[in-house]
């Protein structure tokens, strides 16, 4: 007799089952704390290593200082920018453009205001080109033609279009990101789980329901993973922009410090860039971890 | 079979008749999938398709869902021709087709969702139908945190919940394991039972078939045809030993060995004239 078995939920089967003992929680938390922290060592160790080997040549007089500074004084210069560079709360915005605060204010809002028009954008023509064959054959071929087309080869027209300010470099950044995220939506789309629309329909879903309710939260996560990818892309499209025309933000510092033959300021730049940059794709991954939960076990 | 009184107030019938399906038609990947098959499914009735794979059980059941038009012949439901999906015919699936973004409770809700039944009717009927599949501690959990038999059974849960009187089942517990398979075999003919709905289940697994069926109906190596029609007039709760478990379970195996050899044969054929061809 295989019947009436008892149908018990199967407790193994279960991660984070809503029983979970509140000490195995804990000890989860331990193992995860212990992780980060070796991770940290690793940090600490791969940085540290380029660091010293920097000093010491600087020390050996194996490298010039005026042209690669050692980090002790690059970062020094800190002190020597400091009416510029230290954030003190309620000083006006000095003539200098390139104040690191408002520095980094405004290269992040450029990047961030330019992802998200591209990813606005990019998602509605995409799902546009997906659902109405006419607007797909019309557009997709202008738009695979312009995709290639790298973030910084556009701003000789954004200086022109926009003048210098933040709407070239925000733009830079839109184009950069544009029309591929239109082909990416596309294909996210094209390549949903048939078994996920044929359910809708058999519940009953009509065309633009499955659109709305299925198509659109189902391909959603490979766009998130899209946008990411590009953070870099647009974060050097905007410092590009910033060094050539727009002459604000970091890109500028950059500059400013070459011109003045300060590669104490440029090195400083510099290392604000990569730090701002690796803040900003940290920021973005908590941000998709957190809008994106249903993916947590799998692939995040 | 005598059939109960009730039939014409619980309606689900399904029959179909000279269904033909062709895939990719006028293409040179052109597949018969069913060839004039006639069939009928009584209201109530517990009815299992069994056949060698690639034998157009799916597609059969794909047509009766509304999902795909045939290519010829007719498929009606109470008498009226299907033209298309309907909540009161519901497929489920064999591969995972819950909505991962979504807690147990609201893939349940789904189909009322679409509908625009309010969210707290939607959420106490999604409950009530998740108790009803022993599962309602899990409505906040998502597919992820689900094992699959649990899975299936939401899928279920969904079905019943948009009030489909006759359910589909594409294999649905194919991707199981044995024991959690046993376990859902017995968990649907609880909810089969006395509810008065129609099934229509798909398997190859002829153990399964006797189990479950009053009737199983085999069909043929592709393209698909009616090989056999038998009932299975075993008391319930069955028994998987014993005589007449076994007499049924040799008659099916009969019935398909000569067309599982058959469909070997022809898928050996084509991969000889494709390395031919090549």
């Amino acid at each position: 007799m295989i019947d009436r078995v008892a149908i018990e939920p199967r407790a193994p089967a279960l991660p984070r089952a809503a029983s979970a003992a509140p000490s195995r929680r804990r000890r989860e938390g331990w193992r995860r704390l212990g992780e980060a922290a070796r991770a940290g060592v690793w940090w600490v160790l791969s940085v540290g290593i380029v660091v010293a080997l920097w000093e010491t040549a600087a020390a050996l007089n194996l490298i010039n200082p005026v042209i690669l500074p050692p980090p002790h004084e690059f970062i020094g210069e800190i002190r020597n920018q400091a009416q510029f560079l230290m954030p003190a709360v309620g000083v006006e915005r000095t003539g200098a453009h390139f104040v690191a605060l408002t520095a980094i204010v405004a290269s992040v809002q450029r990047v961030l205001a330019g992802l998200f028009l591209a990813f606005v954008a990019g998602i509605l023509t995409g799902t546009l080109a997906f659902y109405f064959g006419i607007v797909r054959k019309l557009t997709l071929p202008t738009v695979t033609l312009l995709a290639p087309i790298a973030p910084v080869a556009w701003i000789p027209l954004a200086i022109v279009a926009f003048g210098i300010g933040d709407w070239s470099a925000i733009f830079v950044v839109f184009v950069g990101i544009y029309f591929t995220l239109t082909l990416a939506t596309v294909k996210a789309m094209t390549n949903v789980e048939p078994v996920y629309l044929d359910a809708a329909r058999v519940l009953g879903a009509s065309r633009i329901q499955v659109m709305f309710h299925v198509v659109l939260p189902a391909a959603i996560p490979a766009l998130f993973d899209l946008v990411r990818m590009n953070l870099f892309g647009a974060w050097m499209g905007v410092l590009a922009a910033e060094m050539v025309g727009v002459n604000t933000g970091l890109g500028a510092i950059v500059m400013v410090g070459r011109q003045m033959m300060n590669m104490n300021l440029t090195f400083l730049g510099m290392a604000m860039i990569g730090l701002v940059g690796f803040l900003l794709d940290a920021a973005f991954g908590l941000v998709q971890r957190r809008v994106l939960w249903w993916r947590r076990a799998t692939e995040l | 079979m005598t059939v109960v009184a009730g039939e014409s107030l619980t309606a689900g019938t399904l029959t179909c008749s000279g269904l033909s399906k062709v895939w990719n038609e006028g293409t040179d990947r052109e597949v018969a999938a069913l060839t004039d098959i006639d069939l009928g499914v009584r209201a109530g009735e517990f009815l299992v398709v069994i056949g060698p794979s690639g034998c157009g059980k799916s597609t059969l059941l794909k047509l009766f869902a509304g999902l795909e038009r045939p290519t010829a012949g007719g498929l009606f439901h109470d008498g009226k021709p299907i033209t298309g999906p309907h909540v009161d015919r519901s497929l489920i699936f064999q591969q995972p087709s819950l909505y991962p973004w979504l807690s147990a409770r609201d893939n349940v809700a789904f189909g009322l969702k679409l509908q625009g039944v309010a969210r707290r009717e939607r959420r106490q009927r999604a409950d009530e139908f998740l108790r009803q599949v022993g599962l309602r501690e899990f409505a906040a959990k998502h597919p992820h945190e689900l094992s699959g038999g649990m899975q299936q059974r939401v899928a279920i849960a969904r079905a019943l919940c948009v009030g489909a009187n006759i359910l589909l089942m594409d294999e649905p517990f194919a991707a199981l394991d044995v024991q959690t398979r046993f376990q859902m075999q017995s968990f649907l003919l609880d909810i089969w039972r006395g509810s008065g709905k129609t099934v229509v289940f798909v398997t190859h697994h002829i153990d399964e078939a006797v189990y479950l069926a009053d009737r199983v109906v085999v069909l043929t190596a592709r393209p698909g045809r009616v090989l056999d029609s038998v009932a299975i007039d075993m008391p319930r709760p069955r028994s998987v030993i014993g005589y007449e478990f076994e007499r049924h379970r040799a008659h099916f195996i009969d019935r398909l060995r000569a067309e599982v050899a058959k469909a070997f044969e022809e898928q050996e054929l084509v991969e000889m004239l494709d390395t031919r061809i090549k």
